[in-house]
């Protein structure tokens, strides 16, 4: 056994992986009927699914001797982007009073997404 | 000389993250692409100044680096747990809450680091900040204890950034 050749299965494992926590994202998605708890399969299991995936490409990259580290560029931005759209979908949620009314604050007044004139108020009806 | 410093890297941190994400970017180390990558690093923070208006005082690079470990493996077994409630849990049998964590940070970076990491980690969704800034809604995906998890949140995550932002 090469080195390559171990490579190439651990390329593949971690392919597969990515893939199969992908999958449990989708079927998170299409299981649940809230849009709250809907968010959170797509928001948490898809970072590790793309990151496993953007994995297999790195260590792939360096087992046919052309290393490349963009994808942790790629990983990096995922971070830092998938709360904000998670958050985003949970605020419009919130708005369009699609899910349970949340609790009162602990300190304040209201929740800002809350915190608007009524005539701006989209109702989901 | 202070000053001198001040009015070319407003924000070093920035400029030090721009240089790497570049030579991320070119995908090869070479003197050129650091020396372009660093001015780069210069010419961005000072020609976006004006919507930076002040930099995080206090922030603690060493401590920041460990808290991204304990996130990092925070995330990996989140997921597990999250796949594992995906698959197993009926619909019917899931009990979704919501939580409210008061804060006890101040700076915006840091609520925002928090925020991000709860959506990161199990099974919470940070959801909504309240109109004054003092408390952060959370939502969590399945709990029969919610104010464990808010207490976890609070001792794990918070303890450590105001750590981190002091």
């Amino acid at each position: 056994m090469t080195a390559q050749i171990i490579g190439t299965y651990i390329v593949s494992l971690s392919l597969v992986i990515g893939s199969g926590f992908v999958l449990v994202g989708v079927i998170g998605l299409l299981k649940f009927n809230d849009p709250m708890t809907r968010l959170h399969a797509p928001t948490k299991v898809g970072t590790i699914g793309i990151g496993m995936l953007l994995l297999g490409s790195i260590i792939h990259s360096f087992d046919i001797g052309e290393p490349s580290t963009h994808e942790l560029l790629i990983m990096g931005f995922l971070f830092v982007t998938a709360p904000i759209s998670a958050n985003f979908i949970a605020k419009v949620n919130i708005h369009r009073r699609a899910c349970d009314t949340p609790p009162k604050p602990a300190k304040d007044d209201t929740w800002s997404t809350l915190n608007v004139a009524d005539p701006d108020r989209e109702t989901s009806s | 000389m202070g000053r001198a410093y001040n009015w070319l890297l407003p924000h070093p941190l920035l400029t030090l993250i721009l240089t790497i994400v570049w030579m991320f970017l070119q995908n090869e180390i070479s003197a050129g692409m650091i020396v372009f990558g660093f001015i780069l690093g210069i010419i961005i923070p000072w020609s976006t100044s004006i919507w930076w208006p002040d930099t995080p005082k206090g922030f603690r690079p060493g401590k920041m680096i460990s808290y991204s470990m304990i996130v990092i493996w925070d995330i990996i077994v989140a997921n597990i747990e999250v796949a594992w409630i995906v698959l197993t849990v009926p619909t019917s049998k899931l009990k979704p809450a919501w939580i409210v964590v008061p804060l006890k940070l101040r700076e915006p970076e840091a609520i925002t680091m928090l925020a991000g990491t709860i959506t990161l980690t199990p099974g919470t969704v940070s959801a909504d900040l309240s109109d004054q800034g003092h408390s952060l809604l959370v939502h969590v995906l399945h709990t029969n204890d919610p104010d464990a998890v808010r207490d976890e949140i609070l001792t794990r995550y918070e303890a450590r950034l105001l750590e981190i932002f002091s």
